[in-house]
């Protein structure tokens, strides 16, 4: 899949550009130290956007480049921030065959063309197409924030949505 | 190194231990094909043409970075391999725009080639393919990622070889594709125009933005007096975009060429580099003694200035205020010569054609306009490439044409002049000019020859009179990094640097023929190309910048000494401190 870049502006905090400055330093002597660095930049920033690239870039002399191409290769990295309301919706294959590309596209008409990958620009939302959830038996299921809603049919997500407005 | 005793297709051979299979071939003259291989800088064992059969192995082996063991029995010519290749060739074309006849690299194509060589069936996978637009938001690079394999060599050259960095492979599988971090287009990026990715291009992916139509309209516009001049390098290799070998000396062709084009006035900018060492090596004269800036560090190669603005900024001050020769050429043009024969500097347009891409940039830049607001002093740069490419279409014979000479009264050019096209010419130049001006007498020895070769990074101190002056050399900009670090450290002091983008200088341009891999990875294109610069040198009488009549004319009648008034208002320009990106 190709990353999505964000439009969401950038709310990092001075403390944590002190945290990452840190996990930089703590790698420096380390061989191969991009992805330990990248990882934990994104626990301290939720996502790696251009801004803490740049500072991982510049911190260990390597080319900005060489920072994105390792962010935009792995799936577990993203360039988006979740969104304040995270809605994840199940694309496994039981999900799948039980309707769960009704769900998401309903969705996506809700938030106004939101796609799978995206947040919207204010931050607020946040769509996510995932894998399988283990959650076959309730299928098609999707979570906000970590809750989980299952069997679900394309009627429901208005209610569901209505909640977090 | 000890050697290991191998087998290739049933025959026996003795090669270095540390040698790959694809090495080991090559010594034995034995031809593998490779697409994405480029020595020392890019043996990734991606594109798989390489592939050979090891014996014991358990299947196909890519050549390019297996490496050999004694005992060790090869086959590269088996019907399995060839299917294999086959094979990975029409992978490569199921997802490759084939618009072969409208691409710029039609016929110098190293997929085209290997395509034709073992029979591909273009369709023989069909299924989805990549679109991408094209990235022409560079003034001198353009990227058709439709046209791109992925073999990596343009992502090696700016990376590895020029220490840049501004493309890599972004996302992955079907999705991989080379641009920049977060897809911002090249002009937005820290790219300093090098054009090192062009050469390195196999396919059309990668080329010049072409401006050989502005030329030809200005040729057909009878308003317009229309002048190119050739930079030194230029007839060291453009005899090879009509089949001569690397190394051909073709000027006396390449200048009746550019007058079959029609040009009103065909110069030699051999010229003006005389007259930048003139500027140059007084300016370092003025700075050693009276207490200036230093290192002074040479500004005649454009993608060399724009990485110093870029990734240096704090070394501005050391640039030379030099315009580069192409630049002085324009200017001393639009003002002098405009004068002196009446013509109104708009009316003029002013073609170099130098072997390299960031000189398209440089056309462009702030305070390059002598003749007035607005009137650049080059209204078009174009590439040894792009002038083979007019001789083509303009159909003139290149081969069969008579040796002609330049136009007086920008003829002329010494041997120092000549030199500047090779990584250590410019110093040398400068040296030869620099010490007779120390001394005041001729020199008995004029080659400096530890500032020659093709060594990224040189270093010497020569003693004038009885002062020392440290110099030091770089070409490419890794190279060039590498030493300014060393200077900024303090571990290298020196009076004196010359700094040229490109590994070995303008012989090895991003503007000059390409070449395919096979030849790049076997001919130091490098040496060849400049032993025509050195050979010229050696060959003129004239060998010293300040000894040319025609540059001795010039201040005569016009700009009175090195570093005039009038001379800086002309001939000298400044720089900015760019952010990196």
């Amino acid at each position: 899949m190709k990353k999505k870049l964000t439009t969401v502006m950038f709310r990092g905090t001075k403390a944590q550009e002190e945290q990452l400055i840190a996990v930089i330093e703590k790698y420096r002597d380390t061989q191969g130290a991009m992805m330990p660095i990248l990882q934990e930049a994104q626990e301290i920033y939720g996502y790696l956007p251009i801004e803490v690239q740049k500072i991982i870039a510049a911190r260990m002399d390597v080319s900005l480049e060489e920072v994105y191409g390792v962010a935009s290769f792995y799936s577990q990295f993203s360039l988006n921030p979740k969104g304040e309301v995270a809605i994840a919706v199940c694309l496994g294959t039981a999900c799948y065959v039980k309707g769960a590309g009704d769900i998401i596209d309903r969705i996506s008409l809700k938030l106004g063309g939101l796609q799978a990958g995206d947040t919207s620009p204010d931050g607020k939302y946040s769509l996510e197409a995932t894998r399988c959830i283990g959650a076959c038996g309730l299928a098609p299921v999707l979570t906000v924030n970590g809750e989980v809603y299952g069997r679900l049919v394309k009627e429901d997500v208005d209610g569901i949505l209505a909640k977090y407005m | 190194m000890e050697n290991v005793n191998i087998k290739i297709n049933g025959r026996d051979y003795s090669v270095p231990a540390n040698s790959t299979v694809l090495e080991a071939c090559r010594a034995a003259n034995i031809d593998i094909p490779t697409l994405c291989y480029m020595k020392d800088i890019n043996e990734i064992g991606a594109c798989r043409l390489c592939l050979v059969e090891v014996k014991g192995a358990r299947g196909p082996v890519a050549a390019c970075v297996y490496p050999v063991n004694e005992g060790m029995e090869v086959l590269t010519n088996t019907p399995a391999i060839r299917k294999a290749r086959k094979n990975n060739l029409q992978l490569v074309l199921s997802n490759h725009e084939k618009k072969c006849l409208t691409c710029i690299r039609s016929t110098s194509c190293e997929l085209q080639k290997l395509c034709q060589e073992y029979g591909v069936d273009e369709d023989y996978f069909e299924g989805e393919s990549n679109h991408y637009d094209i990235d022409d938001s560079s003034v001198a690079i353009i990227r058709d990622n439709n046209k791109c394999i992925l073999c990596r060599r343009c992502v090696a050259a700016c990376k590895e070889m020029q220490g840049i960095g501004v493309i890599g492979a972004n996302d992955r599988g079907f999705d991989t594709h080379i641009a920049s971090p977060f897809e911002v287009k090249l002009a937005e990026t820290s790219c300093i125009n090098c054009g090192q990715c062009i050469v390195a291009c196999p396919v059309g992916a990668l080329y010049e933005r072409d401006d050989t139509d502005k030329v030809f309209d200005a040729i057909a516009d009878p308003t317009k007096h229309v002048a190119i001049c050739a930079a030194p390098s230029v007839r060291a290799t453009i005899g090879e975009c009509f089949g001569y070998e690397p190394g051909t000396d073709t000027e006396g062709k390449m200048v009746a060429g550019m007058k079959a084009l029609g040009f009103d006035g065909v110069y030699n900018m051999n010229l003006t580099a005389d007259l930048t060492i003139m500027e140059e090596a007084y300016e370092f004269l003025d700075r050693f003694q009276n207490g200036g800036k230093l290192p002074l560090i040479t500004s005649c190669s454009p993608g060399w200035i724009k990485y110093c603005e870029h990734y240096f900024p704090e070394f501005t001050d050391n640039l030379s205020s030099c315009k580069s020769p192409q630049q002085m050429f324009g200017a001393l043009y639009k003002t002098f010569y405009a004068q002196k024969h009446g013509i109104d500097p708009k009316d003029i347009f002013f073609v170099s054609v130098i072997p390299c891409t960031a000189k398209k940039f440089e056309v462009g830049r702030d305070g390059q306009c002598a003749a007035g607001e607005g009137i650049y002093d080059v209204d078009v740069a174009i590439t040894t490439r792009e002038l083979a490419r007019m001789m083509q279409t303009a159909g003139i014979d290149f081969k069969n044409l008579g040796d002609e000479k330049f136009d007086e009264p920008f003829e002329l050019g010494s041997g120092a002049g000549a030199i500047f096209g090779a990584t250590g010419g410019v110093m040398e130049a400068a040296l030869r000019t620099a010490a007779e001006v120390v001394l005041g007498k001729p020199l008995e020895k004029l080659e400096f020859e530890d500032v020659r070769g093709i060594e990224g990074v040189k270093k010497a101190t020569y003693k004038l009179g009885d002062v020392e002056v440290r110099v030091a050399v770089a070409s490419g900009t890794a190279n060039a990094k590498k030493l300014l670090n060393s200077v900024k450290s303090g571990e290298t002091q020196v009076d004196f640097i010359e700094i040229m983008a490109c590994p070995g200088g303008c012989v090895n341009g991003g503007g000059q023929p390409t070449q395919p891999a096979v030849v790049r990875n076997n001919v130091d294109l490098r040496s060849v190309r400049a032993a025509v610069l050195y050979n010229a040198d050696k060959a003129m009488d004239l060998r010293k910048s300040h000894e040319n009549s025609a540059v001795k004319a010039l201040y005569d009648e016009y700009f009175e000494k090195p570093n005039s008034h009038k001379a800086h208002e002309i001939l000298h320009t400044h720089y900015v401190k760019r952010g990196l990106y």
